[in-house]
């Protein structure tokens, strides 16, 4: 009853090539936009901002880029924490360089910057398939991660060998720095995040994605019926390793505002994103914003519940943290493969017909 | 002879020992790889694990002493025995079965005909798992694994070598006993599986899942069996490199050295797995000792995964690996 594509009628191009098309897709998303720019920056503190909408919302641009990837073009990625510390200390570099041009533009072309190397390290691709790619961009993770320790020229040769963000505001407001405000963070993540989400949505129906998806699900295949599989996997390539340079630049500047690039960008980083990936949905925009709430307000609650109710020691709570996290992602996996995005589907499915199924 | 070629030359030795190393870990993937198709993360993981049985038996451990005392606010720590380090082998090895035979009962199981990745996803959530079971089982500290392996520098060696060049090579005794240790390991399991009647299930299964099944072998007792044979494996890895370095996490990262190890070898040769972990083993100490001082050391980290990559785009199955048909 609810979502129908029935007595829906489009008149125009325009509006039956809408980004949602049908009526109550598109409601609710204004709904959802209407909460985040309108309700919950009055809401919203510092410790709110810092342990779940930030994160949240950078891991889902990373997630969103992870899953054009490995989702949209089925080629699995494990470089995912060194392309977000490329786009970091992108970042880094171009906030000291130029301190006079906006935050918002050196992250977009910290994105640009990383976008390059994607598609360097992605050539392989071309020749290499599945499991085989997938540990060789582990390649990619490692040199990444070992360059921005051991040239000092990307850390501008400080001391401790860590990038801290500089101060840096968008219209008066810091969004960098120590004196930022959780508004300011949330809304300037909040805004690339909605615009990102937006561009990726579409791009996956239009041509691009149509392109990817024939390559995912058979290359041999793609190929003769006219798919070119080189520029299609280094678009592929390009445009995830963009999105996820722009969450490693946010993630550095907004979020920690200092990184220790084996710490913050190792390997964890990238089984994370692509837990977040498998966990919400392969090949789904929204799968890429549940995987990464979910991901995100787990260990937060685990750590609520374990050390603040049950008062158990911290070492301990972790250890039980890492066991439930493991066990969950086991079980999820055991009893939804295709991720939490599916659930939505079938409950989109069950709306249709509802309150009336026959 | 030249100083430099000599260090070179040492420097090799040492790196094919490593790589001796590299191979005992790669050796369990392959198992497994071949058997059911599962790139199983959770190796490095089992190895740990093993490891950290294996001691904790040995001291007389109180498995969950740190959970029972908080929930209980006992001060339990210790049974208060040393048990030999043939029994304790052979209880860890009787541990790692039983895991097995759970990993089959609750994960497996339940994931058959799935996409690789998401069974490859299953393995890192069973690598989490494991991870925190074992932390809280036998605690997070660093340990010492003695059971009873020579160590230290090699006389013999480093004698003979002095006569032959007038310079002592420095080998560890460790390192020769892991290359013997799997040596062995490599010819018992080639015996096993060419000779018994498990090792021919063992190679059908691996052959084809579904031809296997039609004639009547049990596919879920051979996938007990090989993740059992992974563990004891692991196992073998785990008293190896927990004699060398301790028994602590970082352990378990030892499956990211296995991985280029298994790309250059092919994910599904057991000789690949032992010529891949020597060629990464030579390569990446060589490379460190020539051109590392020159960009600032700590090559090892990459160098093994960026020389498996360039390998690879000449040779996409690996060294040994099956030659990778692809039809439309």
């Amino acid at each position: 009853m609810f979502y129908r594509e029935a007595g829906d009628f489009k008149t125009s191009y325009v509006d039956d090539s809408q980004t949602f098309p049908i009526k109550f897709d598109r409601w609710r998303y204004y709904a959802v936009l209407a909460v985040a720019f309108g309700v919950v920056p009055f809401l919203i503190n510092d410790y709110w901002a810092n342990a779940v909408f930030v994160p949240f919302l950078i891991y889902a641009i990373a997630a969103i880029g992870l899953n054009i990837l490995v989702g949209y073009c089925g080629q699995v990625s494990l470089g995912t924490g060194g392309f977000m510390a490329v786009g970091a200390y992108a970042c880094y570099k171009l906030m000291t360089a130029f301190p006079e041009v906006s935050i918002l533009i050196h992250v977009l072309l910290a994105g640009g910057i990383t976008a390059g190397v994607g598609v360097l390290f992605g050539l392989p691709s071309l020749r290499i398939k599945g499991f085989y790619l997938a540990v060789a961009t582990l390649a990619a993770q490692f040199f990444l991660v070992w360059l921005f320790n051991k040239v000092p020229w990307f850390y501008n040769y400080s001391a401790s060998g860590q990038i801290s963000a500089p101060e840096r505001t968008i219209l008066g407001h810091a969004v960098t720095g120590a004196a930022t405000t959780a508004q300011a963070k949330y809304l300037f993540c909040l805004v690339l995040v909605v615009g990102l989400a937006w561009l990726a949505r579409n791009l996956t129906r239009g041509t691009v994605g149509r392109k990817w998806m024939a390559i995912r699900d058979m290359d041999i295949a793609a190929e003769i019926i006219g798919v070119n599989p080189l520029t299609t996997k280094l678009s592929a390539f390009a445009i995830s390793s963009f999105y996820i340079g722009v969450a490693g630049a946010l993630f550095f500047s907004v979020y920690l505002g200092a990184v220790e690039v084996g710490e913050a960008f190792g390997i964890q980083k990238s089984f994370l994103i692509l837990f977040m990936v498998i966990i919400g949905g392969l090949g789904s925009i929204f799968g890429s914003f549940a995987g990464a709430a979910f991901l995100v307000l787990l260990p937060v609650l685990l750590k609520n519940i374990l050390v603040g109710q049950l008062d158990w020691p911290t070492d301990l709570a972790a250890h039980i943290e890492l066991m439930i996290v493991g066990a969950l992602i086991v079980i999820f996996l055991i009893a939804e493969p295709h991720g939490l995005a599916q659930l939505w589907r079938l409950a989109k499915e069950k709306l249709r017909l509802w309150p009336f199924p026959h | 002879m030249p100083d430099q070629l000599l260090f070179a030359m040492e420097v090799t030795l040492n790196g094919l020992m490593a790589g001796v190393m590299y191979s005992l870990v790669a050796l369990g993937f392959v198992l497994i790889f071949k058997a059911s198709g599962i790139f199983n993360y959770a190796q490095g993981v089992l190895a740990l694990f093993a490891a950290l049985t294996l001691v904790g038996f040995q001291n007389g451990q109180i498995p969950f002493a740190h959970l029972i005392n908080a929930i209980f606010g006992t001060n339990l720590h210790e049974f208060g025995w040393h048990l030999p380090a043939v029994v304790a082998i052979a209880l860890t090895g009787a541990v790692m079965v039983l895991l097995a035979i759970i990993i089959e009962k609750f994960v497996l199981k339940h994931l058959v005909n799935q996409a690789p990745i998401i069974l490859f996803m299953a393995t890192i959530g069973m690598a989490y798992f494991l991870e925190g079971l074992g932390d809280i089982m036998w605690g997070a500290d660093i340990k010492k694994l003695d059971v009873g392996l020579p160590q230290g520098i090699s006389e013999t060696v480093e004698s003979v070598t002095d006569s032959l060049f007038g310079y002592g090579f420095f080998i560890d005794n460790l390192d020769i006993v892991a290359t013997v240790v799997a040596a062995l390991l490599v010819l018992s399991l080639t015996l096993f599986s060419q000779y018994t009647k498990y090792g021919r299930a063992l190679r059908a299964v691996a052959d084809d899942h579904q031809a296997a099944l039609s004639v009547g072998i049990s596919l879920r007792f051979i996938w007990v069996l090989v993740w059992s044979i992974a563990g004891v494996v692991a196992l073998v890895a785990g008293i190896m490199w927990g004699s060398k370095s301790g028994v602590q996490f970082s352990l378990s990262l030892i499956a990211l050295k296995a991985l280029p190890v298994l790309m250059l070898g092919g994910f599904t040769s057991i000789p690949g797995a032992i010529v891949g972990g020597l060629i990464i083993g030579v390569g990446e100490k060589l490379f460190e000792f020539l051109v590392g001082p020159m960009i600032g050391g700590a090559t090892e980290n990459w160098f093994a995964y960026v020389l498996a990559l360039l390998f690879l785009v000449f040779r996409p199955q690996g060294l040994f690996g099956e030659k990778i048909i692809e039809r439309v």
